[in-house]
């Protein structure tokens, strides 16, 4: 079989919340005609609104991109700062660093990275402060076999 | 009967003139112009009625069953859709229409809004052992709702509600109970819904959670509309025909549902537009809090449907109104538990998700289509000005993808190509006349 894989970056604008969720929602909707399992598709979803939130509330702007081969899709969310000091504290759920703004929105309730992780089948995260982070997940997209999941 | 490629919205090809209006409000994209008229796509089409209700020349309608059809059976019941009452201002009780449609040659009515009665006391029963995954639950009431989660979202297909519509209970208490007083065969009976949409209409004849349907038809209000408002006039105030509560009537009004079945926790969302985005942020997991979510096809509820005569806020008020002089006990304390036991309340057959629009069978091939896809759209204006006959330049791209069109259907592309064509055409004729 040859190889195929579909690519699609979306360049996200920090503090752009009249945009917010169109990355998510396109890469749902690329997503839909692509036929993929719907249980998959909305762990997919959730996870990638939540990285371009992020990207939105933190970040000094970045990009998500989907990387979808016939077995698995990666998403990686990356970002050109400020970086997270303590990545491990980040992690922990209900901890945010959310401006005021943010959380007058709604957001911020330091659901965002606890839930990517919990929607992945795999997860990495890597930051440095002054650099940037970079957000790496893996979807399996063949469905385990009937029963084994 | 059960034809599972109905729909009641059809194309009056002879009075289409093939413009964009209908192509650009379709919520599943089930619409092209092609060869200057519009073509439904049946696989797509939810029957919302959005087309109907914004083509200006009436080419779209939903088709009904004529009211003439109820003589095919020796027994006749009306089933109004609890919208009906808010057709008619100043309506004293529902009985002033029960009534009438008593006087219109029907020999039995049975409220939906009763049926609405049940079905709220067996909602709340079960959402009582719901799992918590299957948060918020989601209304079965308007099928459009339903077949749009078919269609656009499929993961959230398990929180539909297993319990059947109103409509359907209203017609298997009517049927029994007539047969079992007048000692009819049900096979002699029909029970005709009187409806404000074109999606009951294919909800009856293509059931969706059940094999067939309990209503033998659907009359559209506009219909009888004039004949049912005359024989009002004369309403003698006698016996109350009416049995339904004020929380079954107000299932005519968006919200009306919601109010009945879960007061805290719950929102109502009329307009499909409106309804896709809550839809989506149920399916992001943004609404962890709701329990109970009730969407509307059309602006204000049913009273809004494509074939209502009244305008649907006039009607809403309508309805709140009469709400007022109808029992006020909920249905929890009103609807006898039998009926939950008695009749076959909860659907019996998985919705399945339709995959009108997957690119194609095989994950491989669909990525390579859309890849193809991405291509085309890079290459198009990007007006989404749908003069191609497809909605938008994505879902041009699509159709060449799919085969359907041409790149030159793009009339943005043809001009560019037709002005490369002069240009050279002046450049020929330069150099001949040398």
């Amino acid at each position: 079989m040859e190889e195929i894989a579909l690519v699609d970056t979306y360049q996200v604008r920090p503090g752009d919340f009249r945009t917010a969720g169109e990355a998510a929602a396109s890469i749902k909707r690329k997503l839909k005609q692509l036929g993929i399992n719907s249980a998959v598709l909305r762990r997919i979803s959730v996870a990638s609104y939540e990285a371009e939130l992020n990207l939105i509330i933190h970040s000094f702007g970045g990009s998500l991109t989907m990387e979808m081969t016939p077995v698995e899709l990666r998403l990686y969310s990356r970002d050109i700062g400020p970086g997270i000091a303590d990545v491990d504290k980040a992690m922990e759920e209900g901890y945010s660093t959310a401006s005021e703004e943010a959380r007058d929105l709604g957001f911020g309730a330091g659901m965002g990275l606890p839930n990517m992780r919990r929607n992945a089948d795999a997860f990495r995260i890597q930051s440095k402060v002054g650099k940037g982070t970079t957000i790496e997940m893996c979807f399996a997209l063949q469905p385990a076999a009937e029963g084994s999941r | 009967m059960v034809d599972r490629r109905y729909h009641s919205v059809r194309l009056d090809k002879g009075r289409c003139k093939g413009c964009t209006v209908c192509l650009k409000r379709c919520p599943t994209d089930a619409i092209r112009v092609r060869g200057g008229r519009a073509h439904i796509i049946d696989e797509r089409c939810i029957d919302c009625g959005e087309c109907i209700r914004v083509c200006s020349y009436h080419a779209k309608y939903a088709q009904t069953d004529p009211l003439a059809s109820i003589n095919g059976f020796k027994y006749k019941i009306a089933l109004p859709a609890p919208s009906l009452y808010g057709q008619f201002k100043k309506l004293i009780s529902p009985s002033q229409v029960l009534e009438g449609l008593l006087k219109m040659g029907f020999d039995d009515v049975f409220e939906v809004a009763q049926g609405a009665d049940i079905v709220t006391r067996a909602i709340r029963e079960r959402m009582r052992s719901m799992d918590k995954e299957r948060l918020p639950v989601i209304s079965s009431a308007c099928p459009a709702i339903t077949r749009l989660i078919q269609v656009r979202f499929p993961e959230l297909i398990p929180h539909i509600i297993d319990i059947r519509q109103p409509m359907e209970l209203a017609a298997m208490v009517a049927k029994r109970e007539f047969c079992q007083k007048h000692g009819a065969a049900p096979e002699e009976v029909g029970c005709f819904f009187i409806t404000p949409c074109a999606a009951k209409v294919t909800a009856i004849r293509n059931p969706i959670g059940h094999e067939n349907s309990s209503v033998d038809g659907a009359i559209s209000m506009l219909e009888i509309y004039g004949l049912l408002a005359s024989q009002m006039k004369s309403y003698t105030r006698g016996v109350s025909l009416s049995k339904a509560t004020a929380y079954g009537v107000g299932w005519a009004n968006n919200g009306g549902e919601s109010q009945a079945v879960s007061p805290e926790n719950s929102m109502a969302v009329d307009g499909i537009e409106n309804v896709i985005r809550v839809l989506e942020e149920i399916e992001n997991n943004k609404l962890q809090d709701l329990v109970f979510f009730e969407g509307s096809a059309c602006t204000g509820g049913c009273v809004g449907g494509p074939l209502t005569f009244e305008n649907s806020y006039v009607a809403r008020g309508a309805i709140r109104v009469l709400m007022k002089g109808c029992d006020l006990t909920h249905p929890d304390d009103k609807v006898n538990a039998s009926y939950l036991n008695k009749y076959s309340i909860r659907t019996d057959k998985p919705i399945h998700s339709n995959s009108a629009l997957r690119l194609d069978e095989d994950v491989v091939e669909a990525m390579r289509k859309m890849e193809q896809m991405d291509e085309i759209v890079k290459s198009l204006p990007g007006y989404d000005c749908g003069s191609c006959g497809s909605p938008t330049c994505r879902t041009f791209a699509e159709d060449i993808v799919r085969g359907y069109c041409d790149r030159m259907d793009c009339i943005h592309i043809l001009k560019d190509q037709l002005k490369i064509m002069a240009q050279r055409m002046v450049e020929l004729a330069k150099t001949t006349r040398r």
